[in-house]
């Protein structure tokens, strides 16, 4: 074997392992959802079924805490989504030192741990306005996080973005107002669609920031984990499951609309 | 600014601004002063807010220097953390390498599918994943006993070995994608030249693979520390009273101790844990700010 062909069967050997290790754990966990034994486990094997997706189904907390998560991802999708718009379209207009401060600021929620940003928000609207945990501040405690995500997002698209159509408009008389929403606004509509999707996914699957602010209220990872502690079926696989096929499905359709959308735009110079 | 106003108009321009505003003041930076306000002050009931206690006191930072419990899980939490994103850098400095490098063009969109589809999937659930492997009756115990390894099952679960293992798992994501992007700017020809000079793969590492990965590297290592150090669901979940981590004191401070103002203290501790660790590695790779925040 030569030098080359060895590195090649050590590098593939590597990468195998690793996705195995990737994916693996993921298996098993699917696994066991069909497995009719009480505990969720692969071992030993008791037989096949399919009585833990009608125990989920039949779980009325279950579709309580889907409700609330459906109603928080709603939200955040409102807050979040037109605030990391806004903060992009100033970022873009600007240059100068107060960008990159502004810019500083902005991101500095993504290097926040998660409970920092939930506990600061609980404390803040308690101690100013009287709020405690609940819908409300769960909503806006994800935003504030998730607003960085989408303006990130937004600023990408508006970098390729030829502001001499804008000029244009403006000089054959076109109004600010009509500019925007005529011009501006439609360039961004894929980055719209992205961000909200985007957002939506973080808040549905955010724990840590949650469990501070959420008052009496349940989302849907804060009642998996909670089962899991007291209460493990084969019915919380059986969920995660579901969640995780929904998400591949997500990740994989959003990929491949990305990478349409990056094919059809040639790379800015 | 007046770019800003040109660009969009007196009316729209009013409501970036206002929407910027309502976004850092009231949602960032307001929350964040307010609770490090709050944590340099003593614990009161209602009525005596305001009165002749309600001073500012060091009090609830002495807590942990003198709560020995609590500063060991804070110095555990440090270390545990540190080895999570040591052995995470170990594990994808390779894969990272092979996909932004070596990999065949033609191959790659496949890869990098199977990257980006786990790092999706929600969090807790992955970490739930490791809780079925490592459960008493679970299949890691059965595979150890089946190959003789141990004569009976292991308690897995409820440790620190439990939750290091599952961090590195649920994290290893956080570390590829910023050190592939940053190799992925390092022209190949400059892996050739050094090759055909006569260097070996060590040293091409060593002088041009990591000096030009460094900000990537930085990032990597800061977010999965960061991601650590503050989670809350892996602890909970593989971990146990024995194994309890920096941020389920400081939830215990809120919802089962009832002092805010302590928990505040805490949680502040940890926001200045982060930013050191931020710093110690911008001094470590010689990186700065622009090079992280990309």
């Amino acid at each position: 074997m030569t030098a080359a062909s060895f590195r090649r069967w050590v590098t593939g050997a590597y990468l195998v392992l690793f996705f195995g290790y990737l994916f693996l754990p993921l298996g098993i966990m699917a696994a066991a959802t069909f497995n009719s034994s009480r505990f969720p486990t692969v071992t030993p094997w008791m037989g096949f079924t399919l009585q833990w997706f009608g125990a989920l189904w039949a779980d009325q907390r279950m579709w309580q805490a889907l409700g609330t998560s459906l109603l928080v991802g709603a939200g955040v999708i409102a807050v979040a989504v037109p605030l990391g718009l806004a903060a992009a379209l100033l970022l873009d207009r600007l240059h100068s030192r107060a960008r990159t401060f502004l810019y500083a600021v902005m991101v500095s929620p993504l290097l926040t741990p998660g409970v920092i940003v939930g506990i600061s928000t609980l404390v803040f609207w308690r101690e100013w306005f009287g709020v405690t945990g609940g819908l409300f501040l769960t909503i806006l405690a994800q935003s504030s996080f998730i607003a960085a995500y989408a303006m990130l997002l937004f600023l990408a698209r508006l970098q390729r973005f030829d502001q001499t159509l804008e000029e244009a408009a403006l000089d054959l008389g076109a109004t600010h107002g009509q500019v925007f929403r005529r011009i501006t606004l439609p360039y961004l509509t894929p980055a719209i669609l992205s961000a909200s999707f985007l957002a939506f996914l973080q808040s549905f699957e955010n724990y840590n920031t949650t469990l501070f602010v959420r008052g009496l209220d349940t989302t849907l990872t804060v009642y998996i984990a909670s089962k899991v502690r007291t209460g493990l079926t084969p019915a919380v696989n059986a969920l995660s499951l579901i969640l995780i096929a929904l998400t591949i499905l997500g990740a994989v359709v959003y990929e491949i609309l990305r990478r349409r959308e990056a094919r059809r735009q040639p790379d800015p110079a | 600014m007046g770019g800003v106003l040109r660009r969009y108009g007196p009316v729209l321009t009013a409501a970036i601004l206002l929407a910027v505003a309502v976004w850092l003041l009231l949602l960032v930076v307001l929350p964040q002063l307010l609770m490090v306000d709050f944590s340099f002050r003593p614990s009161l009931p209602p009525s005596k807010a305001g009165g002749p206690e309600d001073v500012y006191t060091l009090r609830n930072y002495a807590t942990l220097w003198t709560n020995q419990i609590h500063l060991a899980i804070f110095l555990k939490t440090i270390w545990a953390s540190s080895l999570v994103t040591a052995v995470t850098l170990a594990v994808c400095y390779p894969v990272a390498f092979y996909m932004a490098q070596v990999a065949p063009r033609r191959r790659l969109p496949l890869l990098v599918l199977m990257l980006v589809v786990p790092f999706w999937i929600n969090e807790l659930l992955r970490t739930f994943a490791w809780y079925i492997i490592l459960a008493f009756n679970g299949p890691l115990n059965a595979l150890l006993v089946g190959l003789g390894l141990f004569s009976e099952p292991q308690r897995l679960l409820g440790g620190d070995a439990g939750v290091i293992i599952g961090m590195v798992y649920v994290y290893i994501l956080f570390m590829v994608f910023p050190i592939m992007n940053a190799m992925e700017s390092l022209d190949r020809n400059q892996i050739e030249a050094a090759r055909d000079l006569g260097a070996g793969w060590l040293r091409i590492h060593r002088r041009i693979v990591i000096p030009h990965a460094k900000p990537g590297i930085a990032v990597g290592c800061i977010m999965t520390f960061m991601l650590a150090a503050g989670s809350y669901a892996v602890p909970a979940l593989l971990g146990g009273p024995q194994s309890r981590w920096f941020t389920e004191v400081i939830y215990n401070w809120f919802f089962e101790g009832g002092n805010w103002n302590q928990g505040a203290a805490y949680a502040f501790i940890l926001l200045i844990l982060c930013v050191a660790f931020i710093l110690l590695m911008m001094r470590l790779f010689r990186v700065g700010l622009t090079d992280i925040a990309k």
